[in-house]
């Protein structure tokens, strides 16, 4: 028998692995950089130099830690209503509605770092559980409708998203709004429920940047989602009903009990984006805070092939994006919104690809 | 006192009844259209653009017609040639819409309505608002009474039905979309003719809420644009503020209504068979 067979099998493993990781990636790569592509034949024929613009974008984001920084910054919510998608995906379902998720999440959060004046030890876990749980509330009324009723979760969740702006707004402008105010927002949250900035432990960052411990927390909600996905029991049940809705019935796995705490898990993961923002940033809840994370989100999740490592990749290229956006409109004059087209026509590109290739694979 | 508040009615619901009939085209040949905002978007950019540059109001319909018909074009040729997500197509078209319109016009200059007629005992009203009844009427002959609109619906219920008159499915869902767009964006045009101007993100949901509409009038024309009457009725009710209800209710009840009727409660809500497949 030959001894470096083993070797050679694991090895040419390694390989076939690591060509089909390349060809999962590939329309993703080929979209970002015809993206970026793209922006500089814009700048080229709007008369600017294209090479400056390419500049701009690589100092806005990375000239300095204070930068980057803020592009970490800019990514954390997306990195949550990425993951959020991403596991509704996984299953075979779309949640449109992490937008309102994070919003009501957001405001529990608020009330509870208001109302109650406990230790940080106490309150911190507190918020961060009413944010899920109101996030999980959200996405679980879909979820629920879909499993009993069979109403489709897409068009719940975007009412829901309705819903839940104008009860937000309700609560924001009658009830909880800062006395002697004009601005739609409640009073701050008490000292103690706020997260640090990283600014604190990390000495190369200046006082002023607001990224903050909700980013490690998106962190571990990435390897938290990669192990629950592929290493458990759940997991397992979540890909089977997303993958072969008749196998996993057949296999005794209850496909409408796995919407229901799909959903949950989502929103409970998308409403997470809120406490970044409420205990990690402003402090208080501002009425719509968020400039569309929950569906930014579908767009990180499909760059990200639903692979929570490339999410994360993803979300913050997003974030970069975002930062850049700024820095392009005051220094070159580009408005916010070519990138804002770019993200749709990178959506609609990605997801040609993903149909194509689903299309290959059925026939 | 409910007499006064029919003139906001209308004018609330016309978009809404014309984006919904569009909704229903598409749906009923198979095809979600979440992209009914982002069409209403383009077309009322479309208008502003149009008139601002020639002056001509009819000018501006037929660029603001144009430009939703084109964003429906890359709706059907990513959908069903490409056989993208329905779902997620919707939305990158919305975003797409909203970007290259705010980057392109933030806010318009003023611009010229629509003309409006004066009618006896109604009163005065842009055509289009005299012209949505005619459409809704014609959609429901169109689609119910016609050899063209079961094969239309064929496309959305029986795929098999269609193989086997050996029509293509293609060809029938690419002109569900597309309808879809002219009437999506006739909607859009007939809003920003309304306020005499263009900002960013002007449709503000509205087609989701027409979106909802088709829903709530089980995709049936009559009753669909029935149903945006029945939601622009709330939004004049919002506007008036009469009885001190939160206007906050009033602008989230056709969304809950929706979801009731999603439920199967309150009469049946049943989608086309093969839609979204």
């Amino acid at each position: 028998m030959d001894i470096r067979k083993p070797f050679i099998s694991l090895l040419q493993g390694r390989i076939s692995q690591s060509r089909q990781l390349l060809l999962n990636f590939m329309p993703s790569l080929l979209a970002i950089f015809g993206f970026f592509l793209l922006c500089g034949v814009v700048v080229h024929i709007r008369g600017q130099n294209a090479l400056e613009f390419y500049g701009i974008i690589f100092s806005s984001g990375f000239s300095s830690f204070d930068e980057f920084g803020y592009v970490l910054f800019n990514a954390t919510p997306l990195i949550f209503t990425g993951l959020a998608v991403a596991i509704g995906y996984k299953s075979g379902l779309f949640n449109i509605g992490c937008e309102g998720q994070l919003y009501v999440a957001a405001f529990a959060t608020a009330w509870t770092g208001m109302h109650l004046d406990l230790p940080a030890f106490l309150l911190v876990p507190l918020c961060i559980a009413a944010a899920m749980i109101a996030g999980a509330v959200w996405g679980a009324v879909p979820g629920y409708l879909k499993a009993r009723y069979g109403a489709h979760e897409v068009i719940n969740t975007i009412m829901m998203n309705f819903i839940a702006f104008a009860l937000m707004n309700y609560l924001v402008t009658s009830i909880y709004q800062e006395p002697s105010q004009m601005i739609p927002q409640t009073r701050q949250i008490h000292e103690t429920a706020r997260i640090p900035r990283l600014a604190s432990f990390v000495p190369l960052l200046p006082d002023s940047n607001p990224l903050n411990a909700s980013f490690l927390m998106a962190c571990g909600c990435v390897v938290f989602c990669y192990i629950f996905l592929q290493y458990t029991g759940w997991g397992y049940e979540l890909r089977l009903v997303g993958n072969a809705r008749d196998v996993a019935s057949y296999g005794g796995i209850n496909p409408r009990a796995v919407t229901v705490w799909v959903m949950v898990l989502s929103g409970a993961l998308a409403g997470l984006a809120g406490v970044a923002e409420v205990m990690g940033y402003r402090y208080r809840y501002l009425d719509s805070f968020s400039s569309g994370w929950g569906f930014t989100g579908i767009a990180v999740a499909l760059l990200g092939r639903n692979n929570p490592f490339a999410i994360l990749a993803a979300a913050v290229l997003f974030g970069l994006l975002n930062k850049v956006a700024l820095d392009i409109d005051i220094l070159l004059g580009i408005p916010r919104g070519l990138f804002l087209a770019g993200q749709g026509m990178l959506i609609i590109w990605l997801v040609c690809i993903e149909g194509i290739s689903r299309k290959k694979n059925d026939t | 006192m409910i007499l006064d508040l029919i003139p906001t009615t209308l004018r609330m619901a016309t978009p809404l009844g014309f984006a919904a009939l569009g909704g229903i085209y598409s749906e009923r040949a198979g095809v979600i259209n979440l992209a009914l905002e982002g069409m209403m978007l383009i077309g009322a950019f479309g208008y502003v653009v149009g008139t601002q540059a020639t002056s001509s109001t009819e000018f501006g319909l037929l660029v603001g017609l144009g430009f939703a018909v084109g964003l429906a074009l890359l709706h059907a040729v990513a959908t069903v040639t490409f056989h993208a997500e329905q779902v997620v197509t919707g939305i990158g078209l919305n975003i797409l819409a909203l970007g290259i319109t705010e980057s392109l016009l933030p806010t318009s200059k003023q611009v010229d309505g629509l003309p409006h007629w004066q009618l006896p005992f109604i009163g005065s009203y842009s055509f289009m608002v005299y012209l949505l009844p005619v459409v809704m009427v014609a959609s429901h002959v169109l689609l119910f009474k016609t050899p063209w609109g079961l094969r239309l619906r064929a496309a959305g219920e029986s795929t098999e039905a269609l193989a086997a008159l050996s029509l293509s499915r293609t060809k029938w869902q690419y002109l569900g979309i597309l309808l879809s767009g002219l009437l999506a964006g006739a909607g859009g045009c007939f809003l920003a003719s309304e306020v005499h101007y263009f900002t960013k993100g002007m449709t503000a949901g509205r087609g989701y809420l027409a979106l909802a509409a088709v829903i709530f009038g089980n995709w049936r024309p009559l009753s669909g644009v029935s149903a945006c009457f029945l939601f622009g009725f709330a939004t004049a009710l919002e506007l008036a503020n009469r009885w001190n209800i939160p206007v906050q209710l009033l602008n989230s009840l056709p969304y809950i209504l929706t979801m009731i009727v999603l439920m199967g409660f309150v009469g049946t809500s049943r989608p086309p068979a093969s839609l979204g497949k």
